[in-house]
C-alpha cells in the first residue's frame, strides 16, 4: 500500500485525483482528458466500481476517432482494463474482439488474457479461421489482418489445449514474431522444451527486434535454462533485467517461495539479475 | 615507430573521424583497449553521442582506467547532455571511487531514469571503502546506508532490488551497519509487493547469516 500511495505522489506534475479522473472519463467534451483519465486509471491501478463502469461505457465510444478510423479511447479502456482484473468487465471486452479497429482488438486481446477464464477461447480461436494463408498483411497498413501475437499468446497463457493444431502451423509464418509467439505458446500448451530452445536460437540471431521478442517470450513462459542465454544476448540491461525476472518468478511460484526456502537455480538467476543492474 | 602519444592521437582521430554507427564502435573500442588516461576526455564525449553500442565500449575503457578517469566524469554530470549522464553514472558506479558518493546519493534519490536510479544504489553499496582516509569512513557509509534504505521504497521494482543488493554489499562492508541492514532486508522480504525483490532480499539475508556464521568459525 505504502508503494501504491508513493506512485500517486510521483504522478505530480500530471496528477489527477481518483475523482476528477474518473469525471474527466465521464465528460464528453474533451476526448484527449478522456483519452488521458483512462490511462492514468490504468497506470494507477484505480478498481473502484465507478472507475470500472466508466472504462467499461468508453469501449462503445464513437466520439473519439483517430485518422485511420481507429478508437484510440476504446484502445485505452480495454489496456485498462486488462490492468485492473475487475470481472464484471469480461463481456464488455469480449464484445471488443469484433471491432473494426485492429488495436482495440488486440488491447481486449491482452486484456482478457489478464482477466483469466476461458470463456474467450472460443472466439479467439475462431480469429485464427483460415490458418496461415488467411494470416496476410492489410494492404496499407502496418499490421497483419488480425492482432495473430495476441491471439498466439493468449491461447497459450491460458492454456487452450484444444488448439494445438491451429496454432502449430504459426511456427511457419513468414512474420518471425509470429513464430515466436507460436512458439511460446506451443510451450506452454505441450510443455515440450523444444519450442523454447527455439527461442533461445533467435536469442543469438542478428535481429535486435527478434531478439527482445524471444526474451520477452522466453520471460513470459519461465523457461529457466534460458537464463544465461538472456543475460548474454546483445539487448539492453532493462529488458533483460525484465526477462529474467519473469523467470525468476514463474520458479519461485513453482517452488511455493517464499513458503520454502531459495534454491540454487534461483540464486543462479539473481546472480546474473546482478551483474546487470 | 610512433611514440604512444603519437598513437593514442591516431586513434583519437579514428574515433573523431569514424562516418558510420558500426565504425565509431571499432574506433571507439580500440581507443578503449589503449588503456590510456590522454583517452578519457574522448571516452567520455563519446558517452554523449547516442549511439549505445559506442557508449557501452566507452565505459568499459572508462572502467578499466578506473580512478584516473573518475574526476572528468564527475565534472562530466554537470553537463546538459542526459544521455552522457547516464553512461557516467554507471561508469562512476562500475569504477567503484568512493569520489563518487555524493553523486550516487542524488541519483539513487531523484533522478528521474530508474535504469540510473538502479544504476547508482548498486554503485552506492559496492564503493571502495578503503579509499577513503579512514576517519572519513564512517560518515560515509552512513550516509550510503540513508540513502539505500530510501531506495528501498522506490516505485520500481528494479530499482529496489538494486537497493538490495547495495545493501547487501554495504553489510558486508560495515559490521555497524549489518544490524539495520538485516532489519531492513528482513521487512523487504515480507513487504515488498514484488516476489523477485523479496527472493533477492532473502538470498541478501542468507549470504549474511552465512558470512556471519563462518566468521564465528574462524574466531573459534
Amino acid at each position: 500500500m505504502a508503494l501504491e500511495f508513493q506512485q500517486l505522489v510521483n504522478a505530480q506534475g500530471e496528477s489527477l485525483t481518483v475523482e476528477q479522473a474518473i469525471a474527466n472519463l465521464r465528460q464528453t467534451a474533451d476526448p484527449s482528458l478522456r483519452y488521458y483519465a483512462a490511462w492514468w486509471l490504468g497506470r494507477f491501478r484505480v478498481k473502484e466500481p465507478a472507475a470500472i463502469a466508466a472504462l467499461v461505457t468508453a469501449l462503445d465510444d464513437e466520439t473519439d476517432r483517430a485518422p485511420d478510423g481507429g478508437y484510440p479511447l476504446r484502445r485505452n479502456a480495454a489496456r485498462a482494463l486488462g490492468k485492473l482484473g475487475d470481472r464484471t468487465a469480461y463481456p464488455a471486452l469480449m464484445g471488443c474482439l469484433d471491432c473494426a479497429d485492429y488495436y482495440v482488438r488486440e488491447a481486449a486481446i491482452q486484456a482478457l488474457e489478464m482477466l483469466g477464464g476461458d470463456a474467450c477461447i472460443p472466439a479467439l480461436r475462431a480469429m485464427l479461421a483460415g490458418g496461415v494463408d488467411a494470416a496476410t498483411q492489410v494492404t496499407g497498413k502496418p499490421h497483419l489482418v488480425q492482432p495473430y501475437n495476441a491471439i498466439l499468446e493468449a491461447l497459450g497463457s491460458l492454456g487452450a489445449r484444444a488448439a494445438v493444431e491451429e496454432i502449430a502451423p504459426f511456427l511457419n509464418h513468414p512474420v518471425p514474431q509470429v513464430q515466436n509467439a507460436a512458439a511460446r505458446a506451443m510451450y506452454q500448451l505441450t510443455g515440450d522444451a523444444a519450442y523454447c530452445d527455439w527461442l533461445v536460437q533467435v536469442l543469438q540471431g542478428p535481429n535486435l527486434q527478434l531478439r527482445r521478442s524471444a526474451m520477452m517470450d522466453l520471460g513470459a513462459v519461465g523457461y529457466l535454462p534460458a537464463a544465461g542465454a538472456i543475460a548474454t544476448t546483445p539487448a539492453e540491461n532493462s529488458l533483460k533485467l525484465i526477462a529474467l525476472q519473469g523467470l525468476l518468478e514463474h520458479h519461485l511460484q513453482a517452488m511455493d517461495f517464499p513458503a520454502n526456502p531459495l534454491s540454487s537455480d534461483a540464486r543462479q538467476v539473481m546472480a546474473l539479475m546482478d551483474d546487470l543492474l | 615507430m610512433a611514440s604512444p602519444s603519437a598513437e593514442l592521437a591516431v586513434l583519437i582521430k579514428a574515433v573523431e573521424t569514424a562516418d558510420s554507427k558500426a565504425g565509431i564502435v571499432q574506433a571507439v573500442r580500440a581507443l578503449s583497449a589503449a588503456n590510456h588516461p590522454e583517452a578519457v576526455p574522448t571516452l567520455i564525449e563519446v558517452l554523449g553521442y547516442n549511439n549505445p553500442g559506442a557508449a557501452v565500449a566507452a565505459t568499459e575503457g572508462l572502467v578499466s582506467l578506473g580512478a584516473v578517469a573518475v574526476p572528468a566524469l564527475l565534472e562530466q554530470l554537470d553537463g546538459h547532455n542526459y544521455g552522457a549522464r547516464a553512461w557516467a553514472i554507471r561508469a562512476l558506479a562500475l569504477i567503484q571511487d568512493p569520489r563518487a558518493l555524493n553523486v550516487l546519493v542524488e541519483t539513487a534519490r531523484g533522478d528521474f531514469a530508474l535504469s540510473v536510479r538502479r544504476a547508482a544504489a548498486k554503485g552506492l553499496g559496492t564503493l571502495n571503502w578503503s579509499k577513503l582516509p579512514k576517519a572519513a569512513v564512517e560518515a560515509a557509509q552512513a550516509e550510503a546506508l540513508t540513502t539505500l534504505i530510501e531506495t528501498l521504497a522506490d516505485p520500481e521494482w528494479v530499482v529496489r532490488y538494486a537497493a538490495v543488493v547495495g545493501l547487501q554489499a554495504l553489510a558486508l562492508a560495515s559490521a555497524s551497519a549489518a544490524d539495520r541492514i538485516g532489519a531492513a532486508l528482513e521487512t523487504a522480504v515480507e513487504q515488498d509487493l514484488v516476489l523477485a525483490v523479496q527472493a533477492r532480499a532473502q538470498m541478501a539475508l542468507d549470504n549474511l547469516n552465512e558470512n556471519c556464521s563462518t566468521g564465528m568459525e574462524t574466531q573459534e
